[in-house]
């Protein structure tokens, strides 16, 4: 962070630091966050403003991508080809070969440090590895923009919740409508037909994600307002409405109580049965076995097992990686 | 009216002339003279780097607390019974180094409280109420306007119009430059001396100071990682406070040293361009890096000097911007770059 | 602890009911309410209130400094409260709009083009379009290499463009003639007369009300009517979303597929179109361009008007312009405020430190100004706000309920 030129990457060291920054300066104080708006507590009535939403197949029709994947269902969206990374002299991931297959719903599990996130940034195509090749949906990803991750069709939710927090729930969706959108600043000051069809289309999209997702009467509350479990619907909703071939949550789980995990799994395999392929990370082996159809599990950048969710948990190797071998006295 | 047509028509109009002869003919001259300014460039600079390398906050006044500096000297300088005439004071070695001692104590002690001061009331607030780094610089530019437009309007009105106002001091000269030798012909003045040597004495002392003292490793402690500083028993509020005290100290011992080379140079708003400098050469050595701050400030000085040869006297203060904006665009780390704790990040 | 039956569900505030009811409004209706307004404050100074009307200056005179004001503060608000880029030098592009008009058209000027072929009575209308786009190039020439970096840098890059412009035009003596200035700066000619030779816009024109204050006044509503209202559509845009949410995480924006620079220099390029154009207002109001009108001081008060009204909000920091821009003149020339006897002259001086000191204590006490921002960001987000205002009214007239826990 003391690169004057950077704009503050998102690298799990920067993400450490704003962290401690905020323990030592003490809270933020009421006056420097956005105003929570009246419409705190206010629930509407989605339905009265589009009849459409009452009806789930409609709303799921209205949710799903019209992007076009040439995987079919099965095949592989995704492949990691002998994926090495390294940063110097650390080796982040070493010779990692998995497939993500379209339609499925995979878990890349491991413990801290086991590279998951580097394998992540990898397939997103913000790290180039080192050697080994990375396909997404046929072809092999080059390096990648921040901003055109979404281009590719790949959406991500995030560890820690990074929603919008001055812009209210339907506003945050309808900015995930955006990365697909072509208007820009003539279009927008003439109002263009093509930034009116844009509108309006985000609009409707907006209003079924968060149906979708269960939160639509929860529409015009700012993001910061909203419970918890809500924030994490959301960010779901925001990344679904950039229309991603490829949806990453990124311990999504965090913080959720058993009621609330369970709701969650819901959500995600509605979001796979709407036509998604969904790449989660987590740590909560329960949600991983309870939802995955398939599990990828790290440690120290290789990959150590790969297989069905039964298959993985009674593997020795995976056993030994998160409880240690039966001498160690640390966990 | 083409860009092209436009930047031909000024460089025939002779306005921005390229004068390489110039340069080659006072090489020397203008180095020693660039030497001169960067020390006191660099003594500021020191101020803007340990602040940011404490914050990570641009402290925008700390040009004012500068300027206030060369007032509180001239205003020690008046209650010793100086006046400002014509000529300059000759009261010989001993007694001119004494009062010019007193001087930029003066100036120092002016400088540092009145750093400590803004941290106080401006900054500490903020910090409490953990506002957002827009709103640190905000207050920092409304600050720091505040502190021109007080020795602008107020400060005339406080002391009968003696000190302050719309015009520069007038100047008290207790040194009259005097040649004392020459290097590969060009000459070295007194006072030029007396500027380097000043300057260098204090960055070494500071540099000492955070090296080796308890204080200065509070300092370095808090600059790496503030959680684990402050577990360790630092005290975070104690640190920023030395932080700006030292750049306080600095600044006012260089507005003294300042003046002894532009001795008309007081005046309100006389510190805003030098800061804009000083940052520029922090920026320039590496923010947050000690000794980058005095390199960057002696660097900048004689690349002005430079320019001022190459281009005219009116397009010297554009130096320091035009260095500012390649820096940040080629190098942002700066030459030295290191932070100050090392390797932040 | 029992229920109070008489405390409603949701307590809304006058200033909340108001904004319901003005969100929930179509867009004919809200016009209807507004224009009525506008025409009042237009008749301000014919009306000449005795509250308000300034005694040391022309009241009319002060209401066109405002409407330029009020038009830079509209511009800085996109750059610094929509995209949330600080920027320190926005008197540059003052200057540089000013000096475009005044470099076209004035006689002693080497690129006037009045004696030319341009129309001495149309020159300020062709300069204008003229100012505005060369203003737009310099913010695309200075936001290019500085938009990438950090804030607290980009803010001092900005300081120093601002001092850079204005020591352009002091040494560049052969085109602008430095301290000297350029004068007879076109204006519009219109409204030619007996009594006003050379038109209302001139200065000349005195003849109270109807002065050649009065007549800039109304030209900057009808500006600032336009400008506000290419605001609104950006803000209901893509674009207004992609500043809110560079504002508020750059980085969660681009991993969520903002093009996060395009869009900053698109708010610096317009930022300093808005303050060209104020600039060449200025420059046809005064009729004389000198450097040291575009001092960063300046900038700071700018600056203040955006952040004192409410940074963000568009209609807020025309508040602050009006502020800014009244106040001291209020002052000027009063001998004596309800009785006390008081220096105005002095007071009206002071107006950079009494500002100076605003800055500071906002950011302490109250960050967000006067009116702070409620930006609408949906182009046609009506319906959700009539759905909006109807389940507030709803849960405000129903008592509040007594749930486990303590919670609404």
């Amino acid at each position: 962070m003391s690169n004057p030129g950077g704009i503050g990457a998102g690298s799990e060291h920067d993400e450490e630091f704003r962290s401690t920054e905020e323990m030592v300066g003490g809270s933020i104080a009421e006056e420097y966050l956005p105003d929570g708006g009246v419409e705190e507590g206010v629930e509407i009535d989605l339905a009265a403003v589009d009849p459409g939403l009452a009806d789930a197949s409609h709303v799921a029709e209205v949710v799903a991508s019209d992007r076009t994947i040439h995987a079919s269902v099965g095949e592989p969206l995704l492949q990691m080809q002998g994926v090495t990374v390294k940063f110097g002299g650390l080796t982040a991931l070493d010779d990692v070969t998995f497939d993500i297959r379209r339609g499925e719903i995979l878990g890349l599990i491991g413990p801290n440090g086991a590279g998951k996130t580097t394998c992540f940034n990898t397939m997103s195509g913000i790290y180039r590895p080192t050697s080994g090749n990375v396909l997404f949906d046929g072809r092999p990803i080059g390096a990648v923009k921040r901003n055109q991750i979404t281009r590719l069709g790949i959406a991500r939710t995030f560890q820690n919740i990074r929603l919008f927090s001055d812009m209210t729930a339907l506003e945050n969706v309808v900015v995930g409508t955006d990365a697909r959108h072509r208007t820009s600043v003539p279009g927008a000051i003439f109002r263009s037909s093509r930034h009116r069809h844009e509108e309006h289309d985000a609009l409707d999209r907006a209003m079924a994600l968060l149906e979708f997702v269960g939160i639509g009467s929860r529409a015009t509350e700012k993001s910061r307002n909203l419970s918890y479990g809500d924030q994490r619907r959301l960010e779901i909703a925001r990344a679904l409405a950039t229309q991603p071939k490829l949806l990453c949550l990124d311990e999504p789980a965090a913080g959720f109580n058993p009621a609330e995990k369970q709701a969650l799994m819901d959500l995600i395999r509605k979001i796979r049965d709407d036509g998604f392929t969904v790449l989660l990370i987590e740590h909560d082996m329960r949600l991983v076995m309870g939802v995955t159809d398939r599990v990828v599990v790290l440690e120290f950048g290789r990959k150590i097992a790969d297989g069905l969710p039964s298959e993985v948990a009674s593997d020795p190797a995976v056993i030994a990686a998160y409880l240690g071998v039966p001498d160690d006295a640390t966990a | 009216m083409s860009a092209v047509q436009t930047v031909g028509q000024v460089m025939a109009d002779g306005v921005i002339d390229f004068d390489i002869g110039s340069l080659g003919r006072n090489f020397w001259a203008l180095t020693i003279d660039g030497l001169t300014y960067g020390s006191i460039y660099a003594l500021v600079a020191v101020g803007y780097t340990l602040v940011y390398g404490v914050l990570r906050l641009i402290n925008f006044a700390h040009s004012e607390i500068f300027m206030l500096g060369m007032f509180g000297q001239y205003a020690v300088l008046m209650l010793l019974g100086f006046t400002p005439r014509g000529d300059a004071y000759d009261e010989g070695t001993v007694l001119t180094v004494v009062y010019l001692l007193l001087a930029m104590i003066g100036g120092m002690i002016v400088s540092g409280s009145a750093a400590v001061g803004l941290e106080r009331v401006a900054y500490r607030p903020l910090r409490k109420r953990g506002a957002p780094s827009l709103v640190f610089l905000i207050t920092a530019i409304g600050a720091s306007f505040v502190i021109q437009e007080f020795v602008h309007f107020i400060l005339p009105k406080l002391t009968n119009d003696k000190l302050g106002g719309v015009n520069a001091q007038q100047p008290i000269r207790l040194v009259v430059p005097s040649v004392q030798f020459s290097v590969f012909g060009a000459d070295v003045t007194n006072v030029e001396i007396v500027i380097v040597v000043a300057a260098i004495v204090l960055a070494v002392a500071t540099e000492r100071f955070v090296t080796l003292t308890k204080f200065g490793r509070g300092i370095r402690a808090v600059a790496q990682d503030p959680v684990t500083a402050t577990l360790m028993g630092v005290s975070r509020e104690r640190v920023i406070m030395l932080t700006f005290l030292i750049g306080g100290l600095l600044a006012g011992a260089a507005a003294m040293l300042y003046t002894l080379r532009v001795p008309s140079g007081i005046i309100y708003s006389g510190g805003f361009i030098l800061g804009i400098k000083a940052f520029s050469a922090a920026v320039l050595g590496g923010i947050g890096n000690l000794r980058g701050a005095l390199l960057g400030g002696l660097l900048l000085g004689v690349m002005e000097l430079y320019g001022q040869a190459l281009f005219g006297t009116e397009w010297r203060d554009v130096v320091a911007f035009v260095v500012l904006i390649l820096v940040l665009m080629i190098r942002p780390t700066g030459i030295l770059g290191e932070s100050l704790g090392r390797a932040r990040a | 602890m029992s229920t109070d039956s008489t405390r409603p569900a949701l307590q809304l505030s006058f200033s909340d009911k108001l904004r319901l009811w003005w969100d929930a409004l179509a867009r004919p209706t809200q016009w209807a309410v507004g224009v009525p307004f506008i025409i009042l404050i237009a008749l301000l100074p014919i009306i000449k209130p005795p509250l308000l009307t300034t005694v040391g200056t022309d009241f009319g005179s002060v209401l066109a400094q405002f409407g330029m004001f009020a038009l830079l503060a509209i511009g800085l608000n996109v750059v610094v409260g929509q995209a949330g880029l600080l920027d320190l030098g926005y008197v540059g592009f003052y200057a540089i709009g000013a000096y475009t008009v005044a470099l076209v058209t004035s006689p002693v000027s080497p690129w006037n083009l009045t004696d030319d072929w341009l129309a001495q009575d149309w020159a300020w209308l062709f300069a204008v379009p003229v100012a505005i786009a060369f203003t737009a190039v310099s913010g695309l020439i200075l936001g290019t290499p500085t938009l990438r970096l950090r804030g607290d840098y980009l803010a001092i890059v900005t300081l120093g463009f601002g001092e850079i412009v204005r020591l352009l035009a002091d040494n560049l003596t052969n085109i602008t003639r430095g301290g000297q200035g350029l004068t007879q700066v076109a204006y519009p000619v219109v409204g030619v007369s007996e009594e006003r030779p050379n038109g209302i816009f001139s200065a000349g024109n005195t003849i109270a009300p109807l002065n050649s204050g009065t007549w800039w006044f109304w030209l900057s509503i009808v500006l600032i009517i336009v400008v506000l209202l290419i605001v609104g559509n950006l803000e209901r845009s893509r674009v207004g979303r992609a500043w809110v949410a560079i504002r508020e995480d750059e980085d969660a924006a681009e991993i969520m597929g903002v093009p996060t620079f395009k869009f900053k220099l698109w708010a610096f390029i317009i930022g300093a179109s808005i303050g060209g154009l104020s600039g060449a207002l200025y420059a046809g109001q005064v009729q004389f361009v000198v450097p040291g009108s575009f001092n960063v001081i300046n900038s700071m008060l700018f600056l203040c008007a955006v952040v004192l009204g409410g940074q963000g909000n568009k209609l807020g920091v025309i508040l602050g312009a009006f502020i800014i821009v009244y106040l001291p003149n209020f002052f000027l020339g009063r001998t004596e405020l309800l009785g006390i006897p008081i220096n105005g002259d002095d007071i009206a001086d002071y107006k950079y430190l009494f500002f100076g000191i605003a800055l500071v204590v906002l950011m302490i006490f109250r960050p967000q100004g006067l009116i702070p921002a409620r930006q609408k960001l949906l182009a046609y987000g009506r319906p959700i706000y009539v759905a909006t205002r109807k389940a507030a009214l709803a849960l405000s007239r129903k008592p509040a309920v007594e749930t486990k826990g303590g919670a609404r």
